[in-house]
């Protein structure tokens, strides 16, 4: 195995574009390392793009933020900006792993290692955040659903990897949540996973709505039954039921020891709207 | 493979190193350092007996690649003492009896200073969280966290 930090995009792209055998990026490694320990990946060359320029920035470009491939969960959740206008995105952010993880881990990483459960990956989608892609034909810009399309297995192709996470401005009365449900407080895999975004006019009324699930399908999804169920109202009771039900139908999760298919079902619902409940006392707090 | 140079900081001092490419600094540390105060309870970055600062972030040793470590600075239990002089951490992890076998013990202290460096006036429910990366297998952990309350407390002459 060859380890390579190139110093730029381009370097980057012509390592990974002419490697002979398997290449891997690697971003934080708490995922990375872990699989090459497990020998479920052997790559022949890592590319740790850390010592890329802006790598590690988060810049603001167009009322939103640019997040650097490379950012920590730590080092977002000390970007007041952030957190000021994407609330939900960054407590996802956060609820991966320990302190430890969180001192390396990045949502890149999380949205290319692919996992149906990644936490920050919902929150993303609820987002509507765009994902810069760098390779050999050039950049290109993907909504963050778009990236993975199977458990472990995302839709970019050799050559190319993430330089970036673009946040969109936000409208005044703007809100989002993320909820995940484990069986303990910290450390462990979402059974379910529901984030919220949302817009509020300035009666109170939903004028966009954005609802996304994770570990209930293979891939996050993007569950626009449930968004139009509050778009149109002040979330009264009949259309947080009406959310949560949308939340639960799009729902086709596996069995396994952490929740059964009925039980995520469920799960995913409640969450939903316990998700949007949060959402929108941050919409209505923020003007 | 070919192996690779590092030149690094480890607790204040100039090293360099050669390292295989998938080398762990958890194993350069141990391995080729003779720094054994770090453990591997897991190599997963599951208990935090590998806990290390890098650039002044808490991180698993585990999980890092030696090779990711040119030009960094990392820190590790065994600069934590001041010569003979302990870490009030360290005294209060004997006075409190917060270690059995011991494994746990470097990361936690390694942790919790951390912690106390960013908030010197945690909460119990703070250090619970923050320390929720490090697992002991002995203690249950109460102990721990009366070290760590009663250490912050020393520590801002309180
Ligand atoms: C103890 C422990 C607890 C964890 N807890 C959680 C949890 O609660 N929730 C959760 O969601 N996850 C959890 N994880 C998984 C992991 O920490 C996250 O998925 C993390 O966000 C991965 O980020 P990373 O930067 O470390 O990724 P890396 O390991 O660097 O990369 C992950 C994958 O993405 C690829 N990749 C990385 N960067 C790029 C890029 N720029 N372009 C293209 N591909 C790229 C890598 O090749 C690899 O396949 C945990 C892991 C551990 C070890
Ligand atoms: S040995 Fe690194 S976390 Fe367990
Ligand atoms: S004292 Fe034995 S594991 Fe903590």
């Amino acid at each position: 195995m060859q380890y390579q930090a190139p110093e730029s995009i381009d370097a980057a792209v012509a390592l990974l574009a002419n490697v002979s055998g398997q290449a891997r990026v690697l971003a934080g490694g708490t995922d990375l390392l872990v699989q090459m320990k497990s020998g479920m990946t052997e790559p022949d060359l890592i590319v740790d793009i850390k010592r890329i320029d802006g790598m590690h920035a988060i810049i603001e470009e167009d009322g939103g933020y640019r997040m650097g491939a490379a950012v920590s969960s730590a080092a977002l959740n000390e970007h007041d900006g952030v957190a000021t206008m994407w609330p939900g995105v960054v407590e996802a952010a956060e609820l991966i792993g320990s302190t430890q993880i969180q001192g390396r881990c990045t949502m890149t990483g999380n949205l290319c290692n692919a996992s149906p459960a990644a936490d920050s990956v919902p929150a993303l989608i609820a987002a509507n955040a765009t994902v810069r892609v760098a390779g050999p034909g050039g950049t290109r810009d993907i909504p963050a659903a778009d990236v993975a399309v199977a458990p472990g297995k995302t839709s970019l192709s050799a050559g190319e990897f993430v330089t970036s996470i673009y946040l969109p401005a936000r409208p005044a009365h703007s809100g989002d949540a993320y909820l995940r449900f484990i069986p303990r407080t910290e450390m462990d895999i979402a059974v379910v996973g529901a984030a919220v975004s949302l817009t509020l006019d300035d009666k109170g009324v939903c004028v966009a709505a954005r609802v996304a699930l994770g570990a209930v399908a293979p891939t996050a999804l993007l569950v626009e039954d449930a968004a139009a169920a509050l778009i149109g109202t002040s979330l009264d009771d009949a259309a947080l039921e009406a959310c949560a039900a949308a939340a639960s139908a799009a729902c086709n999760p596996i069995d396994d020891k952490r929740g059964t298919i009925e039980y995520r079902t469920k799960v995913a619902g409640v969450l939903t709207r316990r998700a949007a409940l949060i959402a929108l006392e941050r919409a209505r707090g923020h003007s | 493979m070919s192996q690779i140079h590092v030149t690094t900081i480890v607790n204040g001092d100039p090293v360099e190193y050669l390292c295989e490419p998938d080398e762990t600094v958890l194993d350069v540390l141990r391995d080729r350092l003779g720094l054994i105060g770090s453990k591997e309870g897991c190599g997963t970055g599951d208990c935090g007996a590998c806990s290390v600062t890098v650039d002044g972030r808490l991180v698993c040793a585990c999980l890092m690649l030696g090779a990711e470590m040119q030009g960094r600075e990392i820190a590790t239990i065994e600069g934590m003492a001041d010569g003979d002089n302990l870490h009030p951490l360290q005294r209060k992890f004997l006075e409190h009896a917060a270690l059995q076998c011991g494994i746990c013990t470097p990361g936690f202290l390694v942790a919790a200073k951390s912690l106390l460096e960013r908030n010197p006036d945690p909460s119990e429910t703070e250090v619970r969280y923050w320390l929720a990366g490090n697992l002991c297998r002995c203690t249950g952990y109460d102990k721990i966290i009366r070290a760590v309350m009663d250490a912050a407390a020393e520590m801002r002459g309180a």
